[in-house]
């Protein structure tokens, strides 16, 4: 990220169409985005355009815009950043960079979403900031959780297929297999909330 | 699927044996240009970079097109004549553009548009195994994939048009509005079977084209070929008339001076050269776009021997 800082205020780029990126960080409309595809169109005689995806970073959505080319949008100050999961408030979800600086941030519940469901102690997340503020939480692909509740497991049945919803300690309901029990730790996929094994 | 180095090399040989030996059938001849001239087109939305001598000196500025030379040549009783060259254009990178790339021109003293039209989809279908092509003229286009006359409809018509197909809705003049929709919406959809001529632009997009009347409307005998989505050639029935095209260099140059871009010199030579120029046809087929559909892709990337910029 092209950045400088002038008397401690950090002055972000302005990037032209020709140098949007999959994945550079962008203003529109207020909004940090994510550059998904840009597509350069030359009309045989006429101005050439620039037909852009951009993922609005605080909703999600997709947003499809088209710029003269040459025209440029502001660089926004977005940051990932790898966090430890320290505690809930009340009103706020608080991380701590596990870079060394032991800087704190607390989450709004917008800013942690779906990803509330995943929250455990301790555990390793991905800190979207937006001008220093959080407003992503992604977990980790895989994830071990404590079942914190489901029905008895049938004993003796380890082979055969069927399952059962089990709700995990950090509050996610996972079908898993029917011989899990409760207090035993399990392997999940946080991208499509399937149970991969015992851990 | 990606091309080894040595088929992409045979592959633009392969094609341009074929070209040559087209035009040797046809005696049309192959001539070498400069590559700098001292002017570029006028175009305000084509740039081309300069050629700066060590100490400072402007020697002239790498082509767009072979055109302006091509024509002195053609005023000089040059006859039939082609060229295999290359050609450039500042900040054009995409899938589909390359700030250097190599342009097939031709000119026929003799033909008109349909004449060339009719040369050209000869040309393609060696080149490409593909059909004979169709063609369909500017307005029944926008009247099959807009559903609007582009020379009938109101400008509110043209921007809610704009806005949403493009999502665009600050102020664009009607002549850009309407390049946008044709190249965003229109030709995106030609030539998915065969290739397509695009005919008979409005008059003020005529470029280098002389002025015609088509379906009652005022049009330029100028056509772009499309194939797959992909425009592969630009031609016109040439305008020989120096005084109209001195009109359109002074447009071009208001324009440009209107939107706050380079001014640039207008080609005397070229002008000079305009009424002693026969009544003939020409078009520029880009090559590396033939090259990329032969290979059938998609990207530029998939053909290219050296990877950009």
């Amino acid at each position: 990220m092209r950045a400088k800082i002038t008397s401690g205020i950090l002055i972000m780029a302005n990037y032209s169409t020709n140098e949007f990126k999959q994945g550079l960080k962008v203003l529109l409309e207020g909004d940090p985005c994510s550059i998904v595809e840009n597509e350069f169109v030359k009309p045989g005689k006429g101005q050439a355009f620039n037909r852009v995806k951009l993922k609005n970073l605080m909703t999600g959505r997709v947003w499809e815009r088209t710029f003269k080319s040459g025209e440029s949008l502001e660089g926004a100050d977005v940051m990932d950043t790898d966090m430890e999961y320290l505690y809930n408030d009340g009103e706020f979800w608080h991380f701590m960079a596990t870079d060394g600086s032991f800087e704190q941030h607390a989450a709004d519940a917008k800013a942690v979403g779906d990803t509330v469901k995943w929250l455990k102690e301790q555990e390793v997340y991905i800190v979207t900031l937006f001008n220093g503020a959080p407003i992503a939480i992604t977990p980790p692909n895989h994830i071990d959780l404590l079942v914190a509740e489901t029905d008895p497991g049938l004993k003796g049945d380890t082979a055969q297929g069927g399952s059962k919803p089990a709700t995990m300690a950090s509050g996610a309901v996972v079908q898993v297999p029917l011989f899990i029990e409760e207090g035993e730790m399990l392997k999940i996929d946080t991208r499509n909330g399937k149970y991969i094994s015992r851990a | 699927m990606a091309l080894s180095i040595g088929a992409r090399i045979e592959l633009w040989a392969s094609k341009k044996a074929a070209i040559r030996a087209f035009f040797a059938a046809r005696t049309v001849q192959e001539v070498s240009v400069p590559c700098v001239m001292p002017a570029p087109v006028t175009d305000p939305y084509i740039d081309v970079p300069q050629a700066i001598a060590p100490d400072g000196r402007l020697l002239g500025y790498l082509q767009s097109s072979p055109e302006y030379a091509m024509k002195r040549l053609l005023a000089q009783g040059a006859g039939d004549i082609y060229c295999l060259t290359p050609a450039w254009r500042i900040d054009e990178v995409g899938r589909r553009h390359r700030g250097e790339f190599t342009l097939l021109e031709w000119y026929r003293a003799g033909f008109d548009g349909a004449a060339l039209r009719a040369e050209t989809s000869a040309l393609l279908q060696i080149l490409l195994q593909c059909p004979p092509a169709d063609e369909i003229s500017y307005r029944d286009a926008f009247l099959q994939h807009l559903g609007f006359c582009p020379f009938q409809a109101s400008d509110a018509e043209i921007a809610a048009a704009l806005h949403q197909h493009l999502n665009y809705s600050d102020p664009l003049s009607r002549t850009g509005a309407l390049q946008w929709l044709c190249a965003a919406v229109v030709e995106p959809q030609l030539g998915a079977q065969r290739p397509v001529f695009l005919t008979h632009y409005p008059l003020d997009q005529a470029a280098l084209a002389r002025g015609c009347v088509h379906q009652g409307f005022p049009c330029s005998d100028r056509f772009e070929l499309f194939y797959h989505g992909v425009e592969l050639a630009n031609g016109y029935h040439e305008l020989i008339d120096p005084i109209e095209q001195r009109h359109r260099f002074e447009a071009d140059l208001a324009q440009r001076q209107r939107e706050g871009l380079p001014q640039v010199p207008m080609d005397e030579a070229l002008l000079e050269a305009l009424p002693k120029m026969p009544d003939c046809a020409g078009i520029a087929l880009g090559l590396d776009r033939v090259v990329m559909l032969a290979a059938q892709a998609d990207s530029l990337d998939a053909i290219s021997l050296f990877s950009h910029p």
